[in-house]
């Protein structure tokens, strides 16, 4: 207002112009200080492939290794555990990983390489809020799982429970099957983690 | 009383600290603050023990920011491993409470503290609800509140993940998964959010950062903005009447009494009252039992291995089992957006109580037989909540197949949103008693 009552829309466009470049100013300032908590460059380059040694994975055990700071599991199923894997289809939520994720070698019902279905490679954090599932191998009530249970994970967290290839069952709160992640065979008993084969 | 020309400057009787007061008081509000906020602040003169919980609040604030000071003098934010191959800032914690002297009372009574401040606070706004008193004209006041609720919140999640410990660690892990929750922008938030695609050494940096500086700035300013605003408008009291109606023929309410000595006096007893309980927790049982501090967080943090139970610390678990209650998809997004909504509405909802409540009285002593059952059932409720989220998924109450600990959390997360939502019909139509028009004192 100017002293007469009236609008001064001289000074309300200045105003608004002032505004404006000090507004524009002021997001732009905000920039280095809102990208400075993205991901570092050495975060970035963290993560580079994981080789494992699987030579002394006994059949019906699992091992942890960490790649990229999560924990990847490499399991060794037996016949008894694959066979589970088409008697539960009907249970399961995704059981073609169709909305999963995985490569598009490993895309298939034990979601692993065609000739070595036994190697179970996986990223062993839930999709639902990320905890680590934790291994129920057992089949029945003996480990706290209801009597009907033939073996699998079970995510403490919320109760999501996965098949003996990490196919989510259906209602339980994770969205997908637990990821696969990009892996190939060195060697018949060494696997790279984090690597697409090179062929195929 | 907001003015500071209505109050006279103080005139030096002579002696030098009289002198020094006036030079001050010409230079700075001092004696129109002192007057206007403290010894002329004319408090209710009906105030009851509910009313001892925001000065104890207070306390507890202090008492954090004097704790955290002397604990950030020996802490490290680390997440590396140490040459014992502990991770440093969980050795720095074990640091603090077997090498400092006297490091583990100072922890002790921050960990602890962390609890009590909740404990205090869940009471200060329990007795908001009881007596009205986020009602107009208090309703910024209340809503004041219900941010530094939220700010409290958020101090004592990134609070916990300093110690670094199992609890630490998982807990951030799915507080933080829950943002990628978010359609769109939910992934590259969480990333942003942990500055790696994982929780590691740069979010406990930063989570550092924001709970010694960013957030006890906030949440300072927003104490001093509630207190600020209340002695605006003045304190409501168990009656619900405002005793600014009947005044004396200087202004002075009636019904009113100085802040200082009267309330000043009482609120030392509960002062008093407060610190001997919280000392026998201090000093007897800091864990609490498991739900101050949880065993799982003596173990340091183990990216590989999720604890085979894990739950957040007790204030937070009402609002965590509406985040599991929600397991349904609706509208094409997955159930645990809808969670993370529900826990996020779960409490800005309360900042909207002044608006739903339609009652003619505003303290529960004059309102009606809807209000007083409805409430009963939802701090019942609230409480069911509460300690359903310590439990696992699939917990089963006294281990009774049909009292199923899943569906229970969800019939009481309905109520608590039915409770707000239908409030602005049954406030309406209850029976209010006949509201007095002076405060009730015998």
């Amino acid at each position: 207002m100017s002293d007469n009552g009236k609008l001064d829309c001289g000074r309300r466009r200045l105003i608004f112009a002032t505004a404006t470049v000090g507004g524009a100013g002021a997001v732009a300032a905000a920039v280095p200080f809102v990208s400075s908590m993205l991901p570092s460059e050495r975060a970035k380059a963290a993560g580079a492939p994981v080789e494992v040694d699987i030579s002394r994975l006994e059949s019906g055990q699992m091992m942890i290794v960490e790649w990229q700071g999560k924990p990847v599991w490499i399991v060794r199923r037996t016949p008894a555990m694959l066979e589970t894997l088409a008697q539960v289809t009907g249970e399961i939520s995704d059981p073609e990983s169709k909305a999963s994720q995985q490569p598009d070698y490993c895309k298939n019902q034990q979601r692993s390489y065609e000739k070595r279905p036994e190697v179970l490679v996986m990223i062993g954090i839930c999709t639902h809020l990320g905890c680590s599932p934790s291994a129920k191998f057992k089949a029945g009530a003996e480990e706290g799982m209801t009597a009907d249970w033939k073996g699998g994970f079970l995510c403490p967290c919320h109760g999501s429970t996965f098949d003996f290839a990490g196919r989510v069952f259906k209602a339980k709160p994770a969205p997908t099957n637990l990821p696969i992640p990009p892996h190939r065979y060195l060697s018949e008993q060494r696997i790279l983690i984090g690597e697409h084969p090179t062929e195929a | 009383m907001s003015s500071n020309s209505q109050y006279e400057k103080y005139k030096s009787d002579g002696s030098l600290l009289g002198a020094l007061l006036e030079w001050v008081d010409v230079r700075f509000p001092a004696t129109a603050l002192w007057r206007s906020q403290v010894g002329e602040y004319y408090a209710p003169k009906n105030f009851n023990f509910w009313y001892f919980f925001g000065s104890l609040a207070l306390m507890v604030l202090v008492m954090q920011i004097v704790t955290g000071i002397f604990l950030v003098m020996h802490y490290k934010p680390d997440g590396s491993l140490d040459a014992n191959g502990i991770r440093v800032a969980f050795a720095s914690i074990n640091y603090i409470m077997y090498d400092v002297p006297w490091g583990w009372l100072i922890r002790y009574m921050h960990s602890t503290g962390a609890s009590a401040f909740f404990i205090v606070v869940y009471l200060h706004m329990f007795r908001g609800i009881l007596y009205g008193s986020y009602r107009k004209p208090r309703e910024l006041v209340w809503v004041l509140g219900v941010l530094i609720f939220l700010c409290l919140m958020a101090e004592a999640f990134m609070g916990y993940l300093l110690p670094w410990g199992q609890m630490s660690f998982w807990g951030a892990q799915v507080i933080i998964n829950l943002f990628s929750a978010i359609p769109l922008v939910g992934e590259p938030l969480s990333v942003w959010i942990r500055g790696d695609v994982n929780i590691g050494d740069a979010t406990l940096n930063r989570f550092f950062s924001f709970h010694v500086i960013a957030v006890p700035l906030v949440l300072l300013g927003l104490v001093a903005a509630h207190l600020i605003a209340l002695h605006e408008v003045g304190s409501n009291n168990p009656d619900g009447v405002e005793i600014g109606k009947h005044t004396n023929e200087k202004g002075i309410p009636l019904d009113g009494i100085p802040f200082h000595p009267y309330y000043t006096v009482k609120d030392i007893v509960g002062v008093v009252v407060f610190l001997a309980l919280f000392s026998i927790v201090v000093f007897f049982v800091p864990e609490g039992g498991g739900y101050f501090l949880e065993y799982n967080n003596f173990f340091q943090a183990d990216p590989m291995k999720t604890p085979p139970h894990i739950a957040p610390v007790w204030y937070f678990t009402p609002f965590y089992s509406m985040l599991r209650a929600m397991v349904w998809n609706f509208f094409w997004v997955e159930a645990k957006f809808w969670g993370v909504v529900a826990m996020g509405a779960g409490v800005v909802i309360l900042a909207f109580l002044p608006w739903l409540d339609r009652a003619p009285a505003k303290s529960i002593r004059y309102r009606g037989p809807i209000f007083k059952t409805l409430l009963a059932i939802f701090v019942f409720g609230f409480l069911i909540l509460g300690f359903l989220g310590t439990k696992v998924p699939g917990y089963k109450i006294f281990g009774v197949s049909w009292l199923d600990g899943d569906i229970i959390a969800q019939i009481f997360t309905v109520y608590y949103f039915l409770f707000f939502l239908t409030m602005p019909l049954w406030s309406k139509i209850d029976k209010c008693k006949p509201v007095p028009e002076r405060v009730t004192w015998k």
